[in-house]
């Protein structure tokens, strides 16, 4: 029981953290149908930009997490400005191998300033633990999950109140339509990346306090991104929650229950992920396409 | 200057090279191959090892992504599935090299056939993602391999690399040299003449309208098996002969990493070419090779470049498929088409 408790919030805390990334990933696609292979090195920006800022340069933590986040936002919008918006109309592969050359890039350019060897995360979250029914907690686990709800209920208000959060399910629903409304289709890309890359920030920064450090580990979180959005639906905002939930749940619970030799947690995503396209190649809520000649 | 192609017979149409110009640069690039160990040392016979392995692979990538239209993110783990099972016939069974790098060839394309399975159902990026989940699969079972028998790495046996029981001794790096670009040659040849036949049109319909080729008569699912197949062969073929080649194998030579930079290759030199694919694996393994000659030789003046050089390697292959991309998205081979043009339509380049 101990042990199932441990595992459900661990899971759920790190289920909370794929989704916010996957939230990013989702709003990227279905505004501008731009698969996004960087999204894991959007993560390990907002770790590094926020250990530069709260560890090198000695800033106060909250306001050291806001101007990483806001650095983020930036790049996220740079990137979309300079390498995406060239590549409008050209074939799938080529946009998606442009994110892949994209994320070495940024690979690259955060190893070279930082270095490849992990180290201590500032610490912002307290680290100690709570006992639950009986099992013993970290509450920074408590409290990723409780910002990623904060976060998804902010975005929430922002599609559904904002007028530029309309705007941009406009775009998302019928670009043309959007377009022929007054709705300027190139500033819903832009922010979209914006947000992407704000979401991945934070998901990072959290990743970055539950680890206790940071390192390229990080972005290997951005493949685990694929079999959520595919198990939510790729289209999907709610899909890519839940589906962060799932995936999340099932790999605590496939690497704390099964032999751990077998190393299961990291393969039971993508064995999942290959089962779904199988049978519901559009994940939970995903848009059926219908094709007609 | 010429004016346009006028064929007056059927074997002049069907030539895979018409003109004298193409048949003089085969000539010299036969020649060049021939003559190319003679003289390297063993430094320049490695990277050229390297690159006809990686041509290979290519080329075998390229039907797939280029000719078919099946985008894969998985190639690195058909390589593996290649080279593994070549290392284990090697290595547990003592097959020789001829035996084990056919077998394993035909063993890949069998497994590159299962993971294409889903392309039944699934087009475009869904389809890329599950490639995606087949790499990662493939490079799990290889590295929590205790059933198989793997440790960390396998190591082959010197003896099991001989060709008809003729054994490769002295300098392995030419030995292979010629049985790397024998395969290389082969692979060119029937890749070439794979398009000029029913399956090769039917995978470049495929590509060009899947729907429109189901309505005059194409078999989708079975001829998208057969691209996997076909693909994952080469992909066999280029891992086994790691295999041998290296004499010792292990999964983290085979991870994503791999499966992106084959991608890169064809993206570079041109999708849909078997040149292109040379093209791109001549400059996607050249690229780093320069790259550290250059921080070698600027090492004296700026002592620290040398732990510079894995983010320049990294980085430059990075903006290297995002200028191609952005600049000439046709590739290398559209820029060399481009420069025979400038020089064919002299001086009225309109």
């Amino acid at each position: 029981m101990e042990k199932l408790i441990q595992l459900t919030l661990s899971g759920v805390a790190n289920g909370a953290i794929f989704g916010l990334v996957a939230l990013g990933f989702v709003l990227i696609y279905k505004s501008s149908d731009v698969i996004n292979f960087a999204q894991g090195e959007f993560l390990l920006i907002g770790a590094y930009l926020t250990y530069m800022t709260v560890q090198q340069i000695g800033l106060w933590w909250p306001l050291g997490v806001v101007v990483a986040v806001l650095l983020a936002a930036a790049v996220g919008v740079l990137i979309e400005q300079l390498i995406l918006r060239p590549l409008i109309g050209e074939p799938a592969i080529s946009v998606i191998m442009v994110t892949i050359g994209l994320s070495s890039l940024l690979r690259a350019i955060v190893g070279a300033i930082w270095g490849v060897t992990p180290r201590a995360a500032p610490q912002f979250l307290p680290r100690e633990t709570v006992t639950i029914l009986g099992a013993s907690v970290g509450v920074d686990k408590l409290w990723a999950i409780a910002l990623a709800l904060i976060l998804f209920a902010l975005l929430t208000l922002f599609f559904r109140r904002s007028s530029e959060g309309i705007a941009m399910r406009a775009v998302a629903d019928d670009q043309q339509a959007a377009l022929s409304m007054g709705i300027s289709v190139k500033r819903v890309w832009a922010v979209a990346w914006a947000i992407a890359a704000v979401t991945a920030a934070v998901g990072g920064i959290l990743l970055m306090s539950i680890f206790g450090g940071v390192s390229g580990q990080i972005a290997r979180v951005g493949l685990l991104v694929f079999p959520v959005v595919i198990l939510g639906g790729l289209d999907s905002i709610p899909g890519a929650i839940l589906g962060g939930l799932i995936i999340g749940l099932l790999q605590s619970y496939a690497g704390g229950y099964l032999p751990p030799e077998l190393g299961m947690g990291e393969v039971m995503p993508f064995i999942i992920l290959l089962l779904i396209l199988l049978i519901r190649p559009y994940g939970l809520f995903g848009q059926t396409i219908i094709e007609r000649v | 200057m010429q004016s346009g192609t006028f064929h007056t017979n059927y074997a002049s149409d069907m030539a895979l090279r018409p003109y004298w110009p193409q048949r003089i640069r085969i000539v010299l690039v036969i020649v060049l191959v021939l003559a190319f160990p003679w003289f390297a040392d063993r430094y320049w016979l490695n990277l050229a090892n390297t690159i006809g392995i990686a041509a290979i692979a290519a080329i075998g990538l390229n039907i797939l992504v280029g000719y078919t239209g099946q985008i894969s993110i998985g190639h690195g783990g058909f390589l593996a599935v290649g080279a593994f099972s070549a290392g284990l016939l090697a290595a547990r069974l003592n097959m020789p090299m001829w035996i084990t790098v056919p077998v394993a060839s035909l063993f890949t394309a069998g497994v590159g056939a299962i993971f294409g399975l889903p392309s039944a159902r699934l087009k475009g990026l869904y389809l890329a993602i599950a490639t995606l989940a087949a790499q990662e699969i493939i490079i799990w079972v290889l590295n929590h391999g205790k059933l198989l028998g793997i440790g960390e790495s396998l190591a082959l046996s010197r003896e099991t690399t001989n060709i008809f029981g003729i054994p490769m001794i002295g300098n392995t790096d030419f030995s292979f040299y010629w049985v790397i670009m024998g395969s290389l040659v082969l692979t060119v040849i029937f890749v070439s003449n794979l398009f000029r036949t029913r399956a090769g049109r039917a995978f470049v319909a495929i590509r060009d309208q899947d729907i429109a080729a189901q309505v005059i008569g194409v078999d989708l699912f079975t001829y998208k098996l057969l691209a996997f197949a076909t693909s994952s062969f080469f992909a066999g073929l280029a891992g086994a002969l790691t295999a041998h080649y290296r004499g010792i194998i292990s999964w983290e030579r085979f991870t994503i990493d791999t499966s992106i930079l084959y991608l890169a290759m064809i993206i570079i030199g041109g999708l849909g070419s078997v040149s292109g694919a040379i093209y791109g694996a001549i400059f996607m393994t050249l690229l780093p090779a320069i790259l550290s000659n250059l921080a070698r030789a600027l090492s004296g003046t700026v002592p620290q470049i040398n732990s510079y050089l894995p983010f320049m390697q990294q980085g430059a292959f990075g903006l290297a498929i995002i200028l191609f991309l952005i600049f000439e998205p046709e590739g290398i081979v559209k820029m060399w088409r481009n420069v025979k043009d400038y020089f064919r339509l002299w001086p009225f380049s309109y």
